[in-house]
């Protein structure tokens, strides 16, 4: 016996219907700002808004995958932010005259070694902060809140003890200063090169993430890790390399915000954290392409309202998190269910 | 005819709770067992300890005679068992392709193979690329029943299949679990609706507070209404 649905096998597939609203939200908010910025204003805030939202949107990627497949809320995400940074200023110090060249290429070889090696000892120590500090409090939230807040604090603090409380610099190389000008706006190059970057590592995440197993498991562990177990793979293994990804992307987040401040300081993490979390709220958990959308409306908002209302700009992150969240309580794509 | 699974004085506990009370059951090659009982008698916690997913805190679970009860859950479901949850507990996020995919772990999934399974279940292929969120409960059921036996298994572990499904897709699922009996598969089944296990069952264990009470073959089960009634609160005519 054999089901009769009345519809044809094989014939017209039938799709659930896409959820795109969220997705025009960054446009809409562009959008609304344009009548109140005199255009090559509001062309600048734009793009300086996309280059802002695309490194916050790498800061964060990694910690929405790591609650949404291991239940972990990391508070510690913001010492890979700060390490990532150090390491890169470590790399480019003897690298100063590949930095100052007029070459291209030893510029972007310059800036490659400090990313490869940031995402490199991010990943490493990701792993011995999963392995020592996660790994006893698996399912217990209010541990895992101590225990990672504790691990941020001791990081934190050993960052002040290696390199002093002063703020180090960290000079962008010479083909990335300086602006485009189009038009009346003048369109910083290092935010264009933030923007690309982001937008590769958002296609490589959503790439692995939907056309590969490893991604398939990823997303299956997010909503149901019991039942990718019970069909025969060891998801502990993919939460250790998922925590250490997301660790890397931490750190790679942290060279590009280092770069784009020209300066870094231990506190930098512990800064960028609360704006992190906002994002991955609004994102709603586990979701990649929530976490992007959130992150660029929390940039775009932050610098059309930093012009127009300068005041307001403290809690315009508070403010659109509190209007998602009554839109949509469990953010804009949810994942879990947790 | 040689036993597949057994397990001898099992005992689980969730938490403070102790669910299970020195479980013995016995579970022969190529058949199909019932397991059946009350509410809350323990049979979605006995399939859970055999998959691993609650620990044994004592007693001793064999698997084509190797101990497996302190062995991680992936092993188990690698050592050639099935498990279909009574959540159904299909990936709401991935497609329908998508679920079997991960349920092929060998690699590409056999086209024969799953032919054969759509041959059962038309609607599987009918809604192949869409999420698997939007199925309906009968289709969630066959998605959940479909990757467990879209490679073989020497066991499967079935909790409560037919729950709130329809007449027609409980046809459907008695005929796909009768064919992959006939391929070899052992089936270890845990229903509520007497009928259907009636139907399939070969051998019956029954369950009351977290023991097994009575085993027999089905058939003498199904034939004495007073047994019915006395281990399940039910006879079979009430069902009819």
């Amino acid at each position: 016996m054999s089901v009769d649905t009345g519809i044809e096998p094989g014939a017209a597939l039938p799709k659930a219907r896409g959820d795109y609203l969220p997705l025009l939200l960054p446009v809409a908010l562009a959008l609304a700002a344009l009548p109140f910025v005199p255009v090559s204003t509001w062309f600048t805030l734009t793009v300086a808004g996309l280059a802002m939202g695309m490194m916050i949107f790498v800061m964060a990627s990694g910690l929405t995958l790591i609650f949404g497949l291991m239940d972990v809320l990391n508070f510690g995400h913001g010492a890979f932010i700060a390490i990532g940074a150090y390491v890169a200023t470590l790399v480019l110090l003897p690298l100063g005259g590949w930095m100052q060249a007029d070459s291209i290429w030893l510029n972007l070889a310059a800036l490659l070694s400090a990313i490869v090696a940031a995402m490199a000892v991010t990943a490493v120590i990701g792993l011995a902060f999963e392995r020592i500090l996660i790994v006893p409090v698996y399912g217990q939230h209010l541990k895992q809140i101590l225990i990672t807040m504790g691990g941020m604090i001791v990081a934190e603090q050993l960052l002040y003890a290696l390199f002093g409380p002063q703020q180090i610099p960290l000079a962008l190389p010479t083909s990335l200063r300086g602006s485009f000008l189009i038009g009346d706006a003048a369109i910083e190059k290092y935010r264009v090169v933030a923007v690309l970057v982001g937008l590769v590592v958002f296609v490589t995440m959503l790439l692995i993430l939907n056309r590969t197993k490893i991604g398939l498991l990823i997303r299956a562990g997010v909503e149901n890790g019991e039942m990718v177990e019970a069909l025969g793979y060891r998801i502990r293994r993919l939460f250790v390399g998922v925590f250490m990804a997301g660790s890397a992307l931490a750190g790679l987040g942290g060279v590009m915000w280092g770069l784009y401040r020209e300066q870094v300081n231990a506190s930098m993490g512990g800064e960028l954290l609360v704006l992190v979390f906002i994002v991955v709220i609004i994102g709603g958990l586990g979701s990649v392409t929530g976490c992007f959308i959130g992150a660029l409306l929390v940039a775009l908002l932050q610098n059309y309202i930093g012009f127009l209302v300068p005041k307001l700009s403290l809690i315009s992150d508070i403010l659109l998190m509190v209007a998602v969240l009554l839109w949509r309580p469990r953010g804009l794509y949810p994942v879990t269910s947790r | 005819m040689s036993e597949l699974l057994t397990l001898s004085a099992v005992e689980t506990h969730i938490g403070r709770y102790h669910i299970l009370h020195g479980v013995d059951l016995a579970v022969p090659e190529g058949a199909t067992t019932m397991l059946l009982g009350r509410n809350g008698a323990g049979k979605t916690t006995a399939l859970r300890t055999i998959m691993g997913l609650w620990r044994a805190s004592a007693g001793e679970i064999r698997f084509g005679g190797s101990r497996i009860e302190a062995r991680p859950t992936p092993d188990i479901a690698r050592a050639g068992i099935g498990y279909v949850p009574e959540t159904m507990a299909v990936f709401s996020d991935l497609t329908v392709k998508e679920n079997l995919v991960l349920a092929a772990r060998e690699g590409a999934m056999d086209e024969s193979r799953l032919g054969w399974i759509f041959g059962f279940f038309p609607p599987l292929k009918t809604f192949w690329l869409s999420r698997a969120g939007t199925l309906s409960g009968g289709q969630k059921q066959m998605l959940s029943f479909a990757r467990a036996i879209i490679e073989p298994r020497r066991l499967l572990l079935i909790d409560e299949p037919t729950k709130g499904l329809a007449p027609a897709i409980i046809g459907a699922l008695i005929d796909c679990l009768a064919e992959v009996k006939r391929r070899g598969a052992t089936i270890l089944l845990v229903e509520q609706n007497f009928r259907v296990a009636q139907e399939i069952g070969d051998s019956v264990s029954v369950m009351d507070d977290g023991r097994i009470v009575h085993t027999s073959a089905m058939a003498e089960l199904a034939r004495d209404g007073a047994l019915q009634h006395r281990l399940l609160g039910l006879s079979l005519g009430a069902h009819q």
